[in-house]
């Protein structure tokens, strides 16, 4: 596509716009859309981690009527131009409305949370768009680009509606941040929560209200469409990296803060781009690269050690298995790797080398076995089986116990 | 992932299992069950280690082990539901593809959705499938199969009933009665005892009898150490690696006992679930 | 109105309506029953890539392109989702959050570019469609309806909706009891030898299919509505596995048809001066039958429960 043909003046207007050198109006859109990003991954976070990152897609969807709704009343009203708070708050209500709806749906009838989230939805939406045509088809007002709420656009937004913008996400930004220690508990152990005595259904509703603040006040950058990817990927690329919540948050923060500001620039920079999309792209990207890289959970890391554990356990067994005399003949990979370095011989029996080798690797393996026999639980997470050294990996109270029942089990032979 | 897990697992599948290849001629003769070197693990760590058991020809057996001890990882390793790190499964002497309608499955309670639209009698016809295959239709022969087979649990007037409006127990009696519709040769069980009442427990253990007497086997996870000793004749000890197994009189001893479920203490006190030992000698 | 206007407007277009509804309302029933309904939100987004590419490669809105690029992203969008899940070890619906809607803002790009280009297809087609749009011009009367020659000139989006209902509801009648066995208890289906993976991609392919056939015409928001809105109010009202399924094609065809004629004819039969958006009139009123059912349904409505009634 157009993407690898952008001549260089695109970039060169990219570094403008994110220089804040395009002039007073693109710099605060700037500003604000970094700040959206940022309440978006701080406030998205804790939503992933309390399994309701669906619910800001019926969320999202759901603000359309309440957008169209709220114009209607505008126009009633005779307000001639769009009154952007009066929209936002119509946007906020449908929004809050259909939240609930979904929690209690889902808590009172039979119905799984899926298809509660899909039927609200697809309702909301759709009453969404009946509302809009009908207003197209008013002789008075128009559309008045109602449309650009759905996808996005930066393009013709106005320096008191960057700062709504701004305002909105840094109070959810701060709002969710002053509630960490709330939050971070009620994601990992609602019931202990409740025991503690907190008020953990109202917690549940102030988190989903930050949502609703975040997807308002995205509604005109990435759009009521894709405002839940705002809220859900940064958290998830963050994810990959870190096991800590403190990190994630931070992670998060800095992917979407990024993604809104990239996105920003480059829709600026270049016609036809929806900024709704954009955002959404640069914020994939950042998950790619995560997905692909990250340490722990990273594709890359994930087949290296997966790979690296067969091999290395298939070795140790051929080994182990030859000094118990039952050798195998060296099929497959390995196999065939330890008769190259002469470990084996042809019908798998060890050579000299080969034994002085494998000796250490049976005793090691002896040991794991015993282990499983003695304490199975007791031996940590991550540790490879078998593989890894025992006397480093597993803790001491159970290496002892290991090293009184071997001596016994020699004595008794 | 999938793709590269089943390829690696092949690649290694022939060098890794400690104890020569096993073959076993498909003959009548095969053990209902017969498994060499199976290991899982979970997140790389084992959950069951390098197991060799052979189911002997007649008998229940129960497999019996602490929580956490892979009793049914074990049982759906057998199945194939989960992938192996190594080791190989043998049905009557074929790999499990060949024989899956010899094999009968009653799956642990929890693992399904009882609000799901179906009576007990469309439960027990799905025991049916294997054996009218994919594009097959229930017949007439296969409802009253199945009827019989409701019957036999003491279900046959809750054929209409959908299944979420019945109780625990009679739901696992359901359950039961859709194994039996497999009609197969080798079945496995996961926990049907538990939390069920006195009825549903008398009625699990005579399926467990009659199934015993046509000559069929039964592999059954189950903790009640009591029950095992009176009715199960072979044992498969587990604790993630393979206790021991054998004919019931000699696995529940307190020494074997304590090995499966003491681990963690080792000159302790045996368990509660271990102290009702005793009640074999008294027989 | 005459029949020739009739049959030239209000009948293909209602029709290709209903159609959809009834595509999605029977595939939504197994969405459903494995509690996987966002999957089929997931899908209907996760097409666009495929389709935008399909159209900007072969330059044409021919339907066999787009159903083949259909395909190919609903498949690669339910790879993704499943990899993302295992790998970050996350919940699924935060996997196909994020799949989904990467999917979704890169068919919105490409569209938008292709669009600048002078492409002839835009974004409000794909959310919302343009059911307007699907005309017979052939018939002069009602004698078209047997005409073979005027039969032919059927618009496509009609056509091909019409061919998928036949063949994927003859597919599930083929499969009957194997996918309701996979629903129920996918463990035991594995145990017998049922391939439950080639079932569940299967149904994603389907959806993909039924996304794209439906998506010129009503738009995806449609398409979720209706995976959605008819199977669970089916699940409120029986519990039976047949009537399920009966009840949910019969409520969402019912729903496609009373929506169209309350969004178009109606308001002008009345006299009005305007019409509103079908598609969204038809997602409107079944989230409205979804909402009545949740709170009247005899025996798992809300109401019903709050007066005690057992579960």
């Amino acid at each position: 596509m157009s993407m690898e043909v952008w001549p260089l003046d695109v970039w060169l207007r990219v570094a403008e716009i994110l220089t804040f050198r395009a002039g007073h109006n693109a710099a605060v859109v700037l500003a604000g859309a970094t700040l959206l990003g940022i309440a978006a991954g701080v406030v998205g976070t804790f939503t992933f981690l309390r399994g309701r990152a669906l619910v800001s897609d019926a969320l999202g969807h759901a603000t359309l009527p309440g957008v169209v709704l709220a114009f209607l009343l505008g126009s009633a009203l005779g307000l001639t131009t769009r009154n952007l708070p009066l929209l936002l708050a119509g946007a906020a209500l449908t929004g809050s409305l259909a939240v609930w709806l979904v929690q209690q749906v889902s808590r009172h009838t039979r119905l799984a949370e899926d298809a509660v989230i899909a039927g609200v939805l697809g309702g909301f939406f759709g009453l969404g768009v009946v509302l809009l045509s009908l207003v197209q088809s008013l002789p008075t007002g128009g559309q008045a680009g109602l449309g650009t709420f759905i996808l996005g656009q930066t393009a013709g937004m106005t320096r008191g509606e960057a700062w709504t913008m701004a305002v909105l996400a840094g109070g959810a930004a701060l709002a969710a941040l002053a509630l960490y220690k709330e939050f971070r508990l009620v994601c990992f152990d609602p019931d202990f929560a409740r025991g503690l005595g907190w008020p953990v259904a109202l917690l549940d509703l102030g988190m989903l209200a930050l949502a609703v603040v975040v997807t308002v006040a995205g509604l005109q950058t990435v759009g009521l469409v894709l405002v839940v990817a705002f809220l859900v990927i940064p958290p998830v690329a963050a994810r990959f990296w870190s096991d800590r919540l403190d990190r994630m948050l931070w992670l998060a923060a800095c992917f979407g803060g990024a993604s809104g500001a990239l996105g920003t620039a480059l829709s600026g920079a270049v016609p036809d781009l929806p900024t709704g999309a954009v955002i959404v792209l640069v914020a994939g990207v950042f998950f790619l690269v995560s997905l692909l890289l990250a340490p722990g959970r990273g594709v890359l890391a994930a087949l290296a050690r997966q790979l690296g554990l067969r091999l290395r356990l298939t070795r140790v067994t051929l080994l182990a298995g030859a000094v118990r005399g039952r050798p195998l003949p060296p099929r497959g990979v390995v196999g065939h790797w330890l008769r190259l370095r002469g470990l084996l011989d042809a019908s798998g029996r060890l050579t000299p080398h080969g034994r002085a080798v494998a000796e250490p690797l049976e005793r090691n393996l002896r040991r794991w076995e015993l282990a499983l026999r003695l304490d199975p639980h007791a031996v940590p997470d991550g540790t490879r089986w078998g593989v890894d050294p025992a006397e480093r990996v597993l803790p001491a109270g159970l290496l002892a116990r290991l090293d009184a029942v071997g001596d016994s089990a020699e004595a008794a032979r | 992932m999938v793709i590269w897990h089943s390829h690696a697992a092949a690649w290694v599948q022939g060098a890794t299992a400690l104890t020569p290849p096993h073959t076993v001629p498909v003959t009548a003769l095969a053990p209902p069950l017969a498994v060499r070197g199976l290991s899982v693990a979970y997140h790389q760590k084992p959950v069951l280690w390098s197991v060799d058991f052979t189911a002997p020809a007649r008998g229940l057996v129960a497999v019996v082990g602490p929580n956490g001890a892979g009793k049914s990882t074990f049982i759906k390793a057998c199945l194939g539901l989960v992938p192996l790190l190594s080791g190989e499964v043998t049905v009557f002497g074929a790999p499990l593809s060949r024989r899956r309608r010899e094999v009968g499955y009653v799956p642990q309670r929890g693992s399904v959705d009882w609000d799901f639209p179906v009576s007990a009698l469309e439960v027990v016809a799905m025991g049916r499938y294997g054996r009218i295959g994919l594009l097959g239709r229930i017949g007439r022969a296969d409802r009253d199969a199945a009827l019989a087979c409701l019957d036999k649990v003491g279900m046959a007037d809750y054929a209409g009933r959908q299944i979420g409006q019945l109780s625990g127990g009679q739901q696992q009696r359901v359950f039961l009665a859709r194994a039996l519709a497999q009609e197969a040769r080798l079945y496995f069980m996961d926990e049907p005892f538990a939390g069920v009442d006195a009825a549903t427990e008398q009625a699990i253990l005579d399926v467990l009898q009659d199934l015993d007497r046509q000559g069929r086997s039964v592999i059954c996870v189950h903790h009640d150490l009591q029950t095992v000793a009176q009715r199960f004749q072979h044992v498969l000890l587990l604790n993630v690696e393979k206790i021991a197994d054998g004919p019931v009189s000699d696995m529940l001893t307190p020494s074997l006992l304590r090995r499966t479920y003491g681990g963690a203490a080792l000159d302790g006190p045996v368990p509660a679930d271990a102290a009702l030992v005793p009640l074999r000698s008294a027989e | 109105m005459t029949a020739a206007t009739f049959l030239q407007l209000d009948f293909p277009a209602g029709l290709t309506a209903v159609l959809a509804c009834s595509l999605c309302a029977m595939l939504g029933n197994f969405l459903v029953l494995r509690r996987q309904t966002l999957v089929g939100d997931a899908i209907s987004h996760a097409v666009l890539p495929g389709i935008v590419l399909a159209f900007l490669l072969s330059g044409t809105r021919a339907t066999g392109p787009m159903l083949l690029g259909a395909m190919a992203a609903g498949g690669i969008a339910a790879i993704l989702i499943e990899t993302v899940r295992r790998l970050g070890r996350i919940e699924a619906g935060a996997s196909m959050g994020v799949v989904f809607t990467l999917m979704f803002a890169l068919g919105v790009v490409l569209l938008e570019q292709g669009a600048a280009r002078g492409v002839d297809l835009d974004a409000d087609c794909v959310l919302y469609g343009q059911l307007e749009d699907v005309l017979w011009l052939a018939p002069a009367g009602w004698s078209a309806l047997l005409d073979p020659a005027a039969l032919a000139d059927l618009p496509r989006e009609l056509l091909t909706l019409a061919a998928l209902n036949l063949g994927i509801g003859l597919l599930i009648a083929a499969f009957w009891s194997p996918l309701k066995l996979t629903c129920f208890d996918p463990a035991l289906a594995t145990a017998m030898g049922l391939p439950a993976g080639v079932i569940q991609y299967g149904l994603v392919l389907a959806l993909a299919l039924a996304a794209v056939a439906s998506f010129e015409a009503v738009g995806s928001i449609l398409v979720v509505a209706m995976l959605a809105c008819p199977a669970a109010t089916a699940r409120l009202l029986t519990d039976r596995y047949d009537r399920q399924f009966w009840l949910s094609l019969g409520l969402g065809a019912g729903c496609g048809a009373l929506g169209y004629a309350l969004a178009g004819p109606l308001p002008l039969l009345l006299g009005l001066g305007w019409s509103l958006n079908a598609a969204g009139m038809i997602a409107s009123l079944s989230g409205l039958m979804l909402g009545l059912a949740v709170l009247l349904a005899p025996r798992y409505g809300m109401l019903a429960r709050r007066r005690g009634h057992p579960a």
